[in-house]
């Protein structure tokens, strides 16, 4: 019996270091907050070309082509049917009074439903276009609504934000234009 | 009688339930829930669903996803295979837009190495702890 190999003293703390680092991994992923976002990938590049026919009688309808040039916009995803869309309305107008330029992109949207969103909680924006199959929320790697992109003078997504803008959000997002106009 | 009772609860919130979240009430997209007419397109658009991660329903493929967005991206899937577009460019293009996040495929990356290392580390581990006892001179066992 006496003759039987011994592993190096180490050894015998290895199980316990390799549960403890286990615990460590466990209580990290349960403490740490919960965030379901997608980033999209497509900041720093061109905005995907795309022609959407108009979602209001009162709004021309939106081609990407219209970000090119004069000075950075907003690119707002929204739709009627989402709920924090309502609470973002007043925030957009409030942007809008401040000479922001807003294009709106609505997603899985009837054209009733939209104006008469349009009509209840505000309508900020120049453009509006429908996407009925998701297809351009898809190109620029949106995955829910709403969604808010700045896009610069050139055509190039510059920053995304992930949800309704909250009121306090207002001054960051005109840094994040200030910031792609320069 | 009261089981029945609840039953005919939960079925109620069944139903009832769709009406109460927020969600559009447009028609799905026109391939979201068809087969292309080509089986051997169609196997290659199931193959590439089942392992393309739903944005919404984060635990779901979009194959098995009954959210909108997954319907389209279904459609769109099933589109671009019948136009002859391969389906490993399909998923490219979706990992440009969404990241590694959007694939169920794994790929070896400078952040997934580890996992592909790990079981060869521990075989070499368990192997370096174990010598004594497969080289031993028989009575160890």
């Amino acid at each position: 019996m006496s003759e039987k190999p011994k592993a190096p003293r180490w050894t015998l703390w290895l199980p316990l270091a390799l549960f403890a680092g286990f615990v460590v991994l466990v209580v990290g992923g349960l403490v740490r907050p919960k965030n379901n976002d997608i980033a999209s990938q497509m900041i720093g590049k061109p905005l995907p070309a795309f022609s959407l026919p108009a979602g209001s009688d009162s709004r021309p309808a939106l081609d990407a082509a219209h970000f090119k040039g004069g000075k950075p916009r907003l690119l707002n995803i929204f739709a009627s049917w989402c709920i924090p869309c309502r609470a973002e309305a007043p925030v957009l107008e409030e942007l809008r009074r401040a000479g922001v330029e807003i294009d709106g992109i609505a997603i899985r949207d009837r054209r009733e439903d939209l104006a008469a969103f349009l009509g209840q909680y505000g309508n900020p924006y120049a453009r509006i276009g429908v996407d009925d199959v998701s297809r351009v929320q898809l190109a620029i790697g949106s995955s829910g609504v709403p969604e808010t992109f700045v896009i610069d003078a050139q055509g190039t997504i510059r920053y995304q934000h992930i949800g309704d803008i909250r009121p306090d959000q207002i001054p960051m997002i005109l840094d994040k234009l200030k910031e792609a106009g320069q | 009688m009261i089981r029945r009772l609840s039953l005919t609860l939960a079925l109620a919130g069944l139903v009832l339930a769709p009406a109460l979240r927020a969600d559009d009430s447009m028609p799905p997209a026109p391939w979201a829930y068809r087969q292309l007419p080509d089986a051997a397109q169609e196997a290659k658009a199931k193959a590439l669903m089942e392992t393309l991660r739903c944005l919404v329903c984060q635990s779901q493929s979009i194959a098995d996803s009954d959210a909108s967005i997954a319907g389209d991206m279904r459609s769109q899937v099933r589109e671009r295979i019948a136009a002859g577009e391969d389906p490993e460019a399909i998923r490219a293009w979706l990992i440009q837009r969404y990241g590694d996040y959007v694939s169920y495929e794994p790929r070896v990356t400078s952040l997934t190495w580890p996992l592909f290392a790990a079981p060869l580390v521990l075989l070499a581990l368990a192997a370096l702890l174990l010598r004594k006892r497969f080289t031993g001179k028989g009575d160890g066992a």
